[in-house]
């Protein structure tokens, strides 16, 4: 269907100009009130631990006829090789069991509509999985059949081993992964959590005995959380994964990563990245996880200085200046605590001004604190977003995972939009002035130091290389 | 196998007196709303000397307009609880917001309005040009593979500019875009009779109806471009183009091949897309198999139709993928030959019947699974009313999917010949880079293979 509105004209002579079609007869008009808010009603749900200790959350969201999973293991190692061990191992897991090789895996699964894939990282091991609802058993019989017995064969693992060297290969020369590598080692020295990609010679060197062992010792149900939401009952659903994973157990509990070092204030690092066109600038500081009575305010300081679009940083570099495309604030979690990283891609030649740009917004959360209205939107964002990212069987399963890896469940998910109404404009003044304060950040500057260095020492504080 | 059960999607379409179709998608099952307007332009439309213009036009849609200022639309949209976002694509521009139920009326009004009446000025164009060249920088110019292979395929495959371009565009000629440029490509493209307003998720009809004629109503009609044909011949041969990656560490190779009209033959089509899937979806795939399991030649490789990542998302000529990262001490060639061999296997045999049931539902899962996003689910029900005419298809599709046949799917696999297509061949680099990308006079060694993604992300 096509519809001509006064013909079709292929050429049209002239055009009205920018001024004209700025303006109409009626001139502006005001913005509409917004209607009455209909509440999500609450989904049903269960939040139990299995007799092997694993921790299983089912909700019922029957939008669409599938159901996600999602598996979550505590995965901390102090060894300098654990991450090369653990990223092979995530490889390696849905490559072949007892019963099936990985080709069995992959037309199962596909039968149903389904979809397993693994992830690691310095904190944990993830399966994330979908299926048509009426697939789950399938699902879970894979997932339970690799949890219990993957080979982890030799042919296998020397297969992915060449691939994980070549993947880190490629990482290692994206500009985002050069930089974060750089933060985390400026933050945290060698502490376990920097090794979020391994180092391809410890890859190299991983058997396929050390793999066996790693997933014996480590890869277990005492204090791992399995998510499901979907078109599913969940009181029978969980009575189905406590079945299907009755022949998953262990005696040993899973490792949580060690706690990290405070992040504390002080110069920025300058890494060089010879014949850069752009650089990353990455703020880091210390902040306080879900669990503190402040992490509302907290939330909402960091959402007016830069965690959204209509926030003072990215209204000031981005929509003022034009120095960068993205910059963005947010929280990152750990199980002992949480830190704020602000971070901001900008080209060479005006890096310099977008750092004393960011220093500036800092400060002025410090002394020129959020007012009221600015403390109201970012209230409505942070809840009017919550309830979007949440929507999804997806986007819900994946809040939910984070949170229980963190102690916390669907009741506090559901009492969250509550804490955040209730927070005063004061108590979000005073979390800017405690946590957003440019003395408390440090952080890196990846970019072209033949550049960067001369502007970079007239603002001062930042180390060069 | 399993029973694929029928998608839900319930459809009132209606178009206003000034031309704008409207589509109305409810769904209560959650309390949220999302708002999206289709442009019929997208990047093969700009001008030539005007590479990249679509994309900064649709920055600056951003930007403000007659009852909102500079700043106005972004903080409304956030200060209601709700997300925006728009993207530019070969043959049409999409802008939505999502937000909280109690919004739809307040999103509706910020769509009309910058349909009406958008400000337009010279502060604002500079402010977009240098945000714009960031995210070139970010996407292309300063990373490893950017652009391949969304812009530095097509110049292989395609001979006229509409179709080989580079949609993100050249910075001296985003450089050159004044005001009046943006007064005329709005004048152009952007009159209501040229999009299609689609409204889904938490929603009353007759109230979005009516909310829908207060603030589009008076948005007056205006002369509906003619729609050019982009057609242009297949290549008569296989073209060949070596491209150096100063910053790429492992050679890279796409292949691009011709599609059938996706809007004449969807059915044909389809089958494309059947057999991208048989090639590349999952460990089971024929490609996956062959090339990372068994001959171990590549560390990854993709087939798929569109040149964004996605199908049936630009009207003919669309393009056909193969893309493959492979090590340096592999010979492009073999790849190229053990993909051929795959690809002729399936010519003369065809797929099983198992691994067509298998594929079909895995694509209808992956279908709901997409669509459960309330804001992927729109803008898919939005291009099919665009490209098709018909939105229905969103629920119509894993049907016909299902419907493709294995000697369908063969003959798809036959079209995919090497004697018309175009072979790209990404050379990594050998030492430290010497001189800045972003110097060189074409500018685009380069990024996602991702619809540029404008205005906020």
């Amino acid at each position: 269907m096509t519809t001509t509105v006064a013909g079709r004209d292929t050429d049209p002579v002239g055009h009205r100009s920018a001024e004209q079609i700025g303006n109409t007869p009626a001139g502006p008009r005001p913005l509409p009130e917004l209607g009455k808010q209909r509440t999500a009603r609450a989904p049903t749900s269960v939040d139990t631990v299995l007799d092997n200790g694993l921790r299983v959350i089912a909700v019922r969201r029957p939008a669409v006829p599938m159901v996600e999973l999602r598996l979550a293991v505590p995965f901390g190692g102090m060894h300098r090789t654990h991450a090369a061990r653990a990223e092979v191992l995530a490889a390696t897991l849905l490559r072949g069991t007892a019963d099936r090789d990985r080709f069995q895996i992959d037309t199962e699964l596909a039968r149903v509509g389904g979809d397993l894939s693994t992830g690691v990282d310095p904190e944990r091991l993830s399966v994330s999985g979908s299926a048509l609802a009426s697939g789950l058993r399938v699902l879970l019989d894979v997932l339970a059949d690799s949890l219990r017995s993957a080979s982890h064969a030799a042919g296998e693992v020397a297969r992915e081993r060449s691939r994980l060297v070549e993947r880190i290969t490629m990482g290692r020369s994206q500009p985002r992964v050069i930089a974060r590598e750089a933060l985390q080692r400026h933050r945290y020295g060698d502490h376990p959590a920097t090794r979020e990609m391994p180092e391809a010679d410890d890859v190299t060197a991983v058997t396929p005995a050390a793999v066996r062992a790693l997933h014996r010792r480590a890869l277990v149900p005492r204090g791992a959380v399995l998510v499901a939401v979907g078109d599913i009952t969940p009181l029978r659903v969980v009575e189905t994964i406590a079945a299907a994973l009755a022949g998953w157990h262990s005696e040993r509990a899973a490792t949580e990563l060690a706690p990290l070092p405070e992040v504390t204030g002080g110069d920025l690092a300058l890494v060089h990245r010879p014949a850069a066109v752009q650089s990353q600038l990455r703020l880091s500081a210390q902040a306080v996880p879900r669990t503190d009575e402040r992490y509302p305010a907290v939330q909402l300081a960091n959402l007016v200085f830069g965690g959204y679009f209509s926030s003072r940083w990215v209204e000031n570099i981005r929509e003022d200046k034009g120095y960068t495309y993205g910059a963005h604030s947010g929280f990152e979690f750990t199980p002992h605590g949480a830190t704020l990283l602000a971070d901001a891609d900008t080209a060479s030649e005006v890096t310099a001004a977008a750092l004393l740009e960011t220093r500036y917004e800092l400060g002025r959360m410090a002394v020129a604190p959020p007012d009221e209205s600015e403390v109201d939107d970012a209230r409505h964002y942070a809840t009017g977003s919550l309830m979007i990212g949440t929507s999804s069987q997806a986007g819900l399963a994946g809040h939910l995972t984070t949170l229980a890896l963190l102690g916390l469940d669907v009741d506090w998910l559901r009492a969250h939009p509550a804490r955040l109404r209730t927070v005063t404009t004061g108590q979000v003044a005073d979390a800017a002035a405690e946590f957003l304060a440019p003395t408390r950040f440090t952080g890196v500057v990846v970019g072209d130091a033949e550049r960067l260095a001369a502007p970079l020492s007239a603002l001062g504080g930042v180390a060069l290389p | 196998m399993a029973r694929i059960p029928a998608p839900k999607l319930e459809l009132h379409r209606e178009t206003l007196p000034n031309g704008l179709r409207v589509v109305l998608a409810p769904d209560r099952s959650a309390p949220v709303v999302a708002v999206s307007v289709h442009y019929d332009v997208g990047f093969r439309s700009e001008p030539e000397g005007r590479t990249g213009f679509a994309h900064l036009f649709e920055h600056l849609m951003f930007q403000g307009s007659e009852s909102l200022q500079k700043l106005a639309h972004f903080r409304h949209v956030q200060a209601s609880g709700g997300i925006f976002n728009g993207s530019t694509h070969p043959d049409y521009t999409d802008y939505f917001e999502v937000l909280p139920s109690a919004a739809l009326e307040r999103a509706l009004f910020l769509e009309g309005d910058r349909m009406r009446a958008p400000r337009l000025t010279t502060e604002k164009l500079r402010n977009q040009v240098d945000v714009v060249k960031e995210e070139i920088r970010l996407n292309v110019l300063n990373r490893p593979y950017g652009g391949f292979p969304w812009i530095t395929l097509p110049p292989v495959l395609y001979d006229t500019f509409p179709n080989a371009h580079n949609g993100y565009g050249d910075f001296t000629e985003l450089e050159a875009a004044t005001v009046d440029d943006c007064a005329a490509f709005f004048d152009a493209f952007y009159a209501p009779g040229n999009a299609v307003l689609t409204v889904a998720g938490d929603l009353e009809i007759e109230h979005a109806r009516e909310l829908v004629g207060r603030h589009f109503g008076d948005v007056p009609a205006r002369p509906v471009p003619a729609r050019p044909s982009f057609a242009e011949p297949a290549p008569d041969g296989e073209r060949r183009h070596e491209q150096d990656d100063l910053l790429a560490p492992l050679p890279a190779l796409a292949i691009g091949y011709r599609l059938p009209d996706p809007v004449a033959d969807l059915e044909t089509y389809l089958a494309h897309e059947v057999l991208a899937a048989v090639l590349s979806d999952g460990d089971s795939s024929r490609l996956e198999q062959r090339l990372v399991h068994t001959d171990e030649l590549v560390t990854d490789i993709g087939a798929g139709c569109g040149l964004m990542g996605a199908p049936l998302d630009a009207r003919d000529p669309d393009t056909f993928t193969v893309t493959a990262l492979h090590p340096v001490d592999v010979e492009a060639g073999r790849v190229l030959d053990v993909t051929d061999e795959e690809i002729g296997r399936l010519a003369d045999n065809g797929p099983d019947p198992d691994e067509l049931s298998r594929i079909t539902a895995r694509w209808a899962a992956t279908l709901f699974r997409d669509h459960d996003r309330l804001v992927s689910r729109t803008l898919a029900v939005g291009a099919f009313e665009l490209l098709h005419g018909r939105p229905e298809l969103v629920a119509e599709l894993p049907a016909m999917v299902s419907a493709v046949k294995p000697e369908q799917v063969a003959a798809a696999a036959k079209r995919l010949s090497p004697d018309s297509r175009a072979v790209l061949l990404v050379r990594p680099a050998t030492g430290p880079p010497e001189a800045s990308p972003e110097a060189s006079p074409e500018g685009s060694p380069a990024g996602s293979t991702r619809a540029l993604a404008g205005g906020a992300a």
